[in-house]
């Protein structure tokens, strides 16, 4: 395993607690997905892994964190990102006044290497994103949400990472573009063998290119399974993807009691 | 009525035609003040990028830092140790203030920021006056290596007079000028500190150090403070009176936009010579004095015609 999530709690502020026992594990080469709805904890999961927390006045104030072997939840993120651990935050967050290839450059902040290598490297991403070479000299801030997205995610990649965490990468994207987006993702997984942790609404695409899926409720695991078996599942058919839903709006409020029971059984 | 109205609009420019050689050495005073302006103001802008906050104590640290140089020299230190550890000094002030300063207070709002630094420079005055005294003391220029001097130039038949240390001041605020424009747009560490402008989070999250950043723009800002303070304190002399200077980097400011190196060049140079003009050709007129308040009217005046100033950050918006 790469990544070991030991039953850990997240408390902001000292008191507001958002986690509750999450444990997770994501394999070396695989790709996983953290399922769940609006507020239920995703970004937060992450935030933990990379150390962000601290920066929103968060803690994990019980469990573990094992990035490759090591326990990280009192590091930092330069520390984690050094080791090979990168989060492409929720929302793109490029530099919007640097332009996207010195947005891709500061990914490679943390790195000792010569330029020459930081030149492959940066051919190498434009290899997978031909569309960031195109704009690559425009300012981040004026290019397509898809462009940006893939700017993130190059961003990290120059960091040269083992894991990528990506936050709701499929966010405001044309469906079109989300795929196109997740397809070099897997890419990147099958090629660079970068192992990835995606946090994702839209179980539909998560669960397409993910092996395995943990879904968050709450700030609690309330279910998970190999990705095949959650698209299978009943509850995720009925609730998520809509499949079984004549009158899908309305489960959400008369079944929910059920589909509680049904995952905490 | 129409004697006013000649004295502002037709008698200046009449002047100006009729003696080219002494408006040349106008224009030259206001280029050399301006780039003082324009490195004062640089301080501020660093700061300002890399962590958001007014720096209200940029003003004492010029004055530190020269009285620190100076009162090193006074002690009996050859110049460039004492110019050495007066450097040293600068860096262990960024670092003090990332330590006391950023860091417990990151996230904080910019009113808390603004007070911290206000802070600061009360200590600034009060430290800097218990080690070196409260006298205003001169600046050592010969020992310092900088020119004195003049130099005569013949222009349009007449000749203009050019302080040495003025030529040396000037050359050195657009070297370093210079300098910092190629670093922040050419360098990693440059373009680190702009990622840390746009988005400090986003900057941690690629394994940028706060940190790190903050001390080098301080310490950068110490240094710029530094030049600024050597070559202001030997155009008068160094004492904390010196701090009034940090007003006129308020309309450079305002001109060339809080976040921009070649804005607060140009910035500087609209004000310096603008003012000076203004003193010359029409401030005469009204009794003179007329440098405290005219670099706010031009600022306001371009506001007017350009809100986020001359080279202000485009403000991206997406729908
Ligand atoms: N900085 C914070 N301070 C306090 N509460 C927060 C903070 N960030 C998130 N939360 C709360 O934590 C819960 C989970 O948020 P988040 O992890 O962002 O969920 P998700 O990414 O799944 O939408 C939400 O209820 C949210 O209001
Ligand atoms: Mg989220």
């Amino acid at each position: 395993m790469i990544l070991e999530l030991d039953s850990i709690d997240v408390v902001y502020d000292h008191v507001i607690q958002v986690l509750k026992g999450v444990s997770l594990q994501v394999p070396r080469r695989g790709i996983v997905a953290l399922l769940g709805g609006n507020g239920a904890g995703k970004s937060t999961t992450l935030k933990a892994i990379s150390t962000l927390l601290q920066f929103e006045r968060g803690e994990v104030t019980k469990g573990s964190i094992l990035f490759d072997g090591v326990r990280v939840e009192h590091s930092t993120p330069d520390e984690l990102v050094r080791r090979g651990c990168v989060h492409v935050m929720e929302g793109r967050r490029c530099f919007e006044h640097l332009t996207v290839e010195e947005n891709l450059l500061t990914g490679a902040f943390t790195r000792k290497e010569g330029s020459s290598v930081i030149a492959d490297d940066l051919e190498l991403v434009y290899g997978y994103f031909p569309d960031l070479k195109l704009s690559r000299h425009s300012l981040a801030g004026y290019v397509s949400g898809g462009i940006q997205q893939m700017c993130a995610i190059g961003r990290g990649l120059m960091a040269r990472p083992r894991l990528m965490l990506l936050d709701e990468p499929s966010i405001s994207l044309a469906p079109r573009v989300v795929e196109e987006v997740f397809e070099i993702v897997q890419k990147l997984n099958h090629e660079q063998g970068v192992s990835i942790l995606i946090a994702e609404q839209n179980i539909n695409i998560a669960l397409k290119y993910a092996s395995y899926g943990y879904v968050l409720e709450n700030g609690r695991v309330v279910l998970d399974g190999e990705a095949n078996e959650l698209r299978n599942n009943e509850d995720i058919r009925e609730f998520y993807l809509g499949i079984a839903g004549e009158h899908r709006k309305s489960f959400h409020n008369v079944k929910s009691y059920r589909r509680r029971k049904r995952w905490l059984a | 009525m129409l004697d006013i109205l000649h004295k502002i609009f037709v008698g200046p420019f009449i002047e100006m035609s009729h003696a080219p050689d002494l408006l040349v050495q106008v224009l030259w005073e206001g280029f050399v003040s301006g780039t003082l302006y324009a490195l004062i103001a640089l301080g501020f802008v660093l700061i300002y990028k890399a962590s958001s906050v007014f720096n209200f104590a940029q003003g004492i640290m010029v004055v530190f830092s020269a009285l620190t140089l100076v009162g090193l020299i006074e002690m009996g230190l050859p110049a460039w140790l004492a110019l050495l550890m007066t450097v040293g000094v600068m860096y262990v002030l960024a670092v003090s203030v990332e330590r006391t300063i950023l860091l417990p207070l990151v996230n904080q709002s910019q009113s808390t920021m603004i007070m911290a630094t206000i802070g600061l420079s009360s200590f600034l005055i009060g430290f800097g006056g218990f080690i070196f005294g409260g006298e205003p003391k001169s600046m050592p220029v010969a020992l310092l290596g900088i020119p004195t001097g003049s130099m005569q130039f013949s222009v349009f038949n007449g000749h203009i007079n050019i302080q040495n240390l003025d030529l040396a001041a000037a050359v050195m605020a657009l070297v370093m000028v210079t300098t910092l424009g190629i670093f922040f747009s050419k360098t990693r560490i440059g373009r680190a500190l702009r990622a840390v402008a746009d988005d400090h989070q986003a900057a941690l999250s690629v394994g940028i150090t706060l940190k790190q950043i903050w001390v080098i723009v301080w310490f950068t800002a110490g240094i710029v403070g530094l030049t600024t303070g050597i070559f202001w304190g030997a155009r008068s002399d160094v004492s904390f009176s010196l701090q009034i200077i940090a007003l006129k980097a308020l309309p450079v400011l305002i001109l060339g936009g809080f976040t921009s190196i070649p804005g607060v060049f140009i910035g500087g140079l609209i004000i310096g010579i603008g003012e000076q003009l203004f003193e010359y050709y029409w401030g005469v007129q009204m009794g003179g004095g007329t440098q405290g308040w005219v670099a706010y009217m031009i600022a306001l005046l371009f506001l007017w015609v350009m809100p986020q100033g001359l080279f202000g950050e485009k403000i991206i918006e997406r729908i």
